[in-house]
């Protein structure tokens, strides 16, 4: 990207550059910036004693910890403990079942499919340009308890008459694999397809049998991908609140952390409560995001040497 | 493309792929066929009928008030968005690709942020703001599009960032050696030659804002202000007719031909120009 920098870094110009990215950067820091400092200020602000709102406070210096204190004895000891952990194991599992049904789907794609191509490749890209929502519905239509899904158990003989949408995990953990696998498989498709063929090809002539390759060279080079898919999948996956509720009608048995965050701020109106989770939720993506760099950066090393 | 080594083909992968495939796309398939159902059910299908697009005269997506207005908010969103979005993106992927200093580096740190960013997060953050800070702000329609051009921008600029490291200076500055200034040589070399680029990105945000249910959801104030995937989120639960499937099939047919149009036109585009870029499709595939 440095080569294509074009213009001589003189003064005068860079402002011109720097003038033109002002309005982008302007917006970002109006309504990014400030809206995230704004959590903070609301999370460690003040409650209005009548009133109970939200009293945000924005000096770092005047911050007090006491809601986020209760919000993380709530999360380690207390009545949250149940949903994040809850969260933690569908995303888990998830993301499990994504790299189990991804990876052989971004495999073939990458490497075999010579052919069909082209076609494969717009059906896989076909569920992004679907209203996320629109693909949720269609599974909710599928489970009625007179739906097709039933139907087709009755077929076979395998019962058919469950109502699958009243609060069972396994529906909301085959939906959220229903509604990120795509994300999860193009990266990584990218990612295989980039891969240096010579390298396998070396493999087999030197006698490798294909498995072998695969285990050896394939699979480690596709580490990289594999986390840059599953950071892609999980990160949305976290915040998750819609797929759990509309897929189980609301039952408190698969509430996810979102759900909670979502009914502090726009069910129960507490800010303060909804404005720490967030704030504790960030800090677990941070700590994912930091070990997905660390891991990336020390496998692109491993691959230079 | 032929492989060196002939060998056997992996028909245990094709067909994971495959049942994949369908696995993915025949429940919207599906859902897509209920919408013509004639009876009021959503799971079993009697015979074909419009009767849920226009010929009831009261359920119907033509006649529903409730289902009307969602769609109505949901494409304005989407049009409005894409309008103000593409000229902010623009102008900031430029100024980026060129601006150095202690300034700019942060300024891209900052661009990439929202990429990263759970919707969740970033709905609560504009929530607090709206609620607590830009109070004077009409909470409604108004936010709700503040929201999508914050949660685009970004991705307009890495689309047309690719687009310009494609490119390259030197167009830029034959234009300027010939007498052309600065803003000549933007105006009438550079900005043709976006021009995919820049139909991508209208196209993207489109697509990315009409599907958006979070943040919408999150600044919504109620009726006045729901859009399409708030109003499946609601009525999907609740009992609720064919219609909703109907408007979603509505929903998925802009989208696609909006797609299919941007496909078409960049297509068209890069025949015209010649220029090897056939990681347009492949970035508007991947910002999705």
């Amino acid at each position: 990207m440095a080569n294509a920098a074009g213009a001589a870094p003189g003064g005068h110009r860079n402002g011109f550059w720097g003038f033109l990215s002002l309005p982008g950067v302007a917006w970002l820091l109006a309504l990014f910036v400030v809206p995230f400092y704004a959590i903070a200020a609301v999370a460690f602000g003040r409650l209005d004693p009548i009133l109970r709102t939200s009293d945000p406070v924005w000096s770092p210096w005047q911050w007090k910890f006491t809601a986020m204190g209760k919000v993380l004895d709530r999360v380690f000891g207390g009545d949250l403990r149940g949903v994040v952990v809850r969260t933690l194991s569908y995303v888990g599992l998830s993301l499990a079942l994504c790299c189990l049904i991804g990876y052989p789907v971004a495999y073939y794609v990458a490497r075999h499919a010579s052919r069909w191509r082209g076609a494969l490749l717009a059906a896989l890209v076909l569920p992004f340009w679907i209203s996320y929502l629109m693909r949720m519905l269609a599974w909710v239509n599928l489970l009625q308890v007179d739906g097709y899904f039933n139907r087709l158990l009755g077929w076979v003989h395998l019962g058919g008459s469950r109502n699958w949408l009243d609060g069972d995990w396994p529906t909301v953990v085959i939906g959220l694999v229903y509604g990120y696998i795509p994300f999860f498989i193009l990266p990584l498709y990218a990612a295989l397809e980039r891969l240096d063929k010579r390298l396998i090809e070396a493999g087999r002539d030197l006698g490798a049998s294909p498995a072998r390759v695969f285990r050896r060279i394939t699979l480690p080079l596709s580490v990289p991908g594999l986390m840059a898919a599953s950071v892609i999948t999980v990160l949305p996956m976290f915040g998750d609140y819609y797929t759990n509720t509309f897929l189980s009608s609301g039952s408190p048995r698969t509430e996810m952390i979102g759900n909670q965050i979502e009914r502090d701020l726009r069910g129960t109106s507490q800010p303060q409560t909804g404005a720490s989770l967030v704030l504790v939720l960030s800090a677990m993506l941070l700590v994912l995001m930091t070990y997905y760099l660390v891991v990336t950066v020390r496998a692109q090393r491993a691959v230079a040497t | 493309m032929k492989r060196n080594r002939p060998g056997r083909h992996p028909f245990g992968l094709a067909t994971i792929t495959w049942l994949y495939i369908l696995w993915s796309l025949v429940p919207v398939l599906v859902a897509m066929r209920i919408s013509f159902n004639s009876g009021k059910s959503r799971s079993a299908f009697q015979s074909l009928s419009w009767r849920w697009y226009f010929t009831d005269p009261a359920k119907s997506v033509w006649h529903d008030e409730t289902l009307v207005q969602p769609l109505r908010n949901s494409i304005k969103l989407a049009a409005l968005s894409m309008l103000i979005t593409t000229p902010i993106g623009v102008t900031m992927a430029i100024g980026l690709q060129r601006w150095r200093g202690r300034l700019s580096k942060a300024s891209n740190a900052l661009m990439l942020f929202p990429l990263v960013t759970p919707e969740i997060v970033m709905g609560v953050a504009l929530f607090l703001v709206f609620t607590q800070v830009y109070t004077g702000v009409p909470r409604g329609f108004t936010t709700q599009l503040l929201g999508h051009i914050t949660f685009s921008i970004s991705y307009v600029v890495v689309i047309v960032r690719g687009r310009l490291a494609a490119i390259g200076p030197q167009y830029e500055e034959a234009a300027r050696d010939l007498g052309a200034n600065r803003l000549q040589a933007l105006r009438l070399v550079l900005l043709p030659m976006l021009g995919p680029a820049i139909f991508a990105s209208l196209m993207v945000v489109f697509a990315g804002s009409i599907d958006d249910f979070v943040i919408s959801s999150f600044l919504s104030t109620g009726a006045s202000s729901e859009t399409v995937p708030m109003k499946i989120y609601a009525g999907g639960r609740a009992t609720a007719t064919p219609a909703l499937n109907a408007l979603a099939t509505i929903m998925l047919v802009f989208t696609l031909a909006a797609v299919s149009l941007a496909a078409i036109i960049m297509r068209q585009m890069r025949l015209r120009q010649g220029g090897a870029e056939d990681a347009q499709l492949g970035s508007l595939a991947a910002v999705g």
